[in-house]
């Protein structure tokens, strides 16, 4: 390891959380690392779960549902993004009710939503939907508006049409920034699933399976829960930034 | 493809209108023939409006009153056959060398296997053999400036338009890729528009000289330079040549709107 220092204060953290833990001596404030390390090293085991299925089946589900929310925030907000980093008239349309309606942090639309979609699947994917948009949208009209007038020129003037501007100049010169949105906003989307899935009348997700061990006093399933939920949100993000390497590297190369 | 250009442009004009609402007229009354395979420099100091006249007959901007032909065909759109290199940043970067020279053919719909012939052929011609997969951030600003230059003659257009393409190289550079262009151009048969602001750069390339005047624009005196090339920027001839331009931009016909 080069960077001998960037675990040490995690090892020093489990350290301290140990021996803590062994001289409170009680599982309900702060269990043992053996026991959180039980339950996270055997994902698929239903032992610990109180009936809500495997560790994998909950992180499965809280991922079937990120992706129905945050895909259908791409669906919508990537084209309007288009729409209004290309069009002044579009943008003076869709810009004043974007802006109202942004700073509403995605729980606090909880209510309403349940008053609409009742509890169930809906309500969750529309919470994810409201945390994603955002963040793609804007960094959408940001990519767009960021092309370079240039660039739109040399392929009008080779004779290009609107449907060749759009695929290969506008989309291609705006793609990092939009990916940019699409990580940003899946971040926001994960943080929404977990707390979208204490709405009543859920039965899986790692969200749901943290509170709902809480209330049976299994504190080394919270916390296995919480570590799942850090390790997949990472993996996602390194999957992101691997992607944007790979494929967007000119934008942080181009002088 | 042969190459029959003989474009016109007949009291071309142009008045932009500004944020506070100003006219501002840019070009006034522009009329010009330009012949078949002829080099053809618009000189004039910053803000003259050659760069817009360019932009009108690459088809970008529309002329305020006037009208510019091709072959006798008037021109408000982008013409396949009139193609503009930009000063810098057109390349596309996330385009290697051979797709961004390629991007035209691409969009004209060259099947990809003519189209690599035509790419590697070009790469030739503008040198850069090696460079094939380069982005162009890899690329110094005289090379990025040859892809340019091998993009726009990739499509085989009659007339090109050069809006100060080597303004932004240093000197060294700029004085290569001028011997190279003339050498393209003697190979290629091509009209050439070049837009500058170096006198130096005008005689040297130019079969005409096209001097503007300060904003608004107007055509002030046109130049014929016959000497024949390569030109020898130190010879006595090319000093009397560039005195003559000189001495000509400083007389009040020139040098005042």
């Amino acid at each position: 390891m080069k960077k001998p220092l960037y675990f040490f204060l995690p090892v020093l953290i489990l350290i301290a959380w140990e021996i803590t833990a062994t001289f409170i001596n009680n599982a309900f404030i702060l269990p043992r690392l053996e026991s959180i390390l039980a339950v996270l090293l055997n994902p698929t085991a239903t032992t610990y779960m109180m009936g809500t299925g495997s560790l994998i089946d909950n992180a499965k589900a809280s991922i079937i549902r990120i992706l129905l929310g945050f895909l259908l925030a791409a669906v919508i907000a990537i084209p309007l993004g288009i729409g209004m980093g290309r069009s002044e008239f579009v943008h003076e349309f869709f810009d004043s009710t974007i802006q109202i309606l942004r700073p509403i942090p995605p729980l606090a639309w909880v209510p309403l939503t349940l008053a609409w979609f009742k509890i169930g699947i809906t309500s969750i994917v529309f919470i994810i939907f409201i945390g994603a948009f955002f963040p793609i949208l804007l960094n959408t009209i940001d990519g767009v508006r960021g092309i370079k007038k240039t660039w739109a020129e040399v392929a009008m003037n080779l004779g290009a049409h609107e449907r060749q501007l759009m695929g290969k100049v506008i989309l291609p010169g705006a793609a990092p920034t939009i990916w940019t949105g699409l990580r940003v906003g899946f971040g926001v989307a994960w943080m929404c699933v977990i707390a979208a899935e204490w709405l009543p009348g859920t039965t899986q997700g790692l969200g749901y399976l943290i509170l709902y061990a809480y209330n049976f006093g299994q504190i080394n399933v919270v916390v296995a829960g919480m570590v799942a939920i850090g390790l997949i949100g990472i993996g996602f993000d390194v999957l992101f930034k691997w992607v944007e390497k790979r494929w967007f590297g000119w934008r942080s190369l181009e002088r | 493809m042969k190459n029959i250009a003989n474009l016109s442009l007949r009291d071309v004009s142009k008045t932009f209108t500004s944020e506070k609402g100003e006219k501002i007229e840019s070009l006034s009354s522009i009329s010009l023939d330009i012949e078949n395979e002829e080099f053809i420099c618009l000189l004039g100091p910053s803000g003259c409006g050659k760069t817009t006249l360019l932009r009108i007959i690459a088809g970008l901007d529309r002329p305020s009153t006037g009208s510019i032909n091709l072959d006798g065909y008037g021109i408000d759109r982008p013409n396949p056959q009139i193609v503009m290199i930009f000063q810098e940043y057109s390349l596309y970067p996330w385009r290697t060398v051979v797709a961004n020279i390629g991007f035209g053919l691409e969009l004209r719909k060259v099947p990809a296997q003519e189209r690599h012939l035509i790419i590697k052929k070009y790469i030739e011609i503008v040198g850069l053999e090696g460079f094939e997969n380069s982005y162009p951030y890899e690329l110094s600003g005289g090379m990025r400036q040859r892809v340019a230059v091998a993009r726009a003659i990739a499509v085989n257009p009659s007339i090109l338009l050069m809006d100060e393409p080597f303004g932004a190289l240093d000197a060294q550079t700029r004085n290569l890729l001028q011997q190279e262009l003339l050498k393209i151009w003697e190979k290629t048969k091509k009209t050439i528009v070049f837009v500058t602001h170096s006198v130096d750069e005008a005689v040297y390339l130019a079969d005409r000289i096209v001097v503007f005047t300060p904003r608004p624009g107007r055509i002030c005196e046109v130049i014929s330079e016959d000497s024949p090339r390569p030109r020898d920027r130190t010879s006595i001839e090319f000093a009397k040549v560039r005195r003559h331009v000189l001495d000509l931009i400083n007389q009040p016909k020139c040098s005042l709107p």
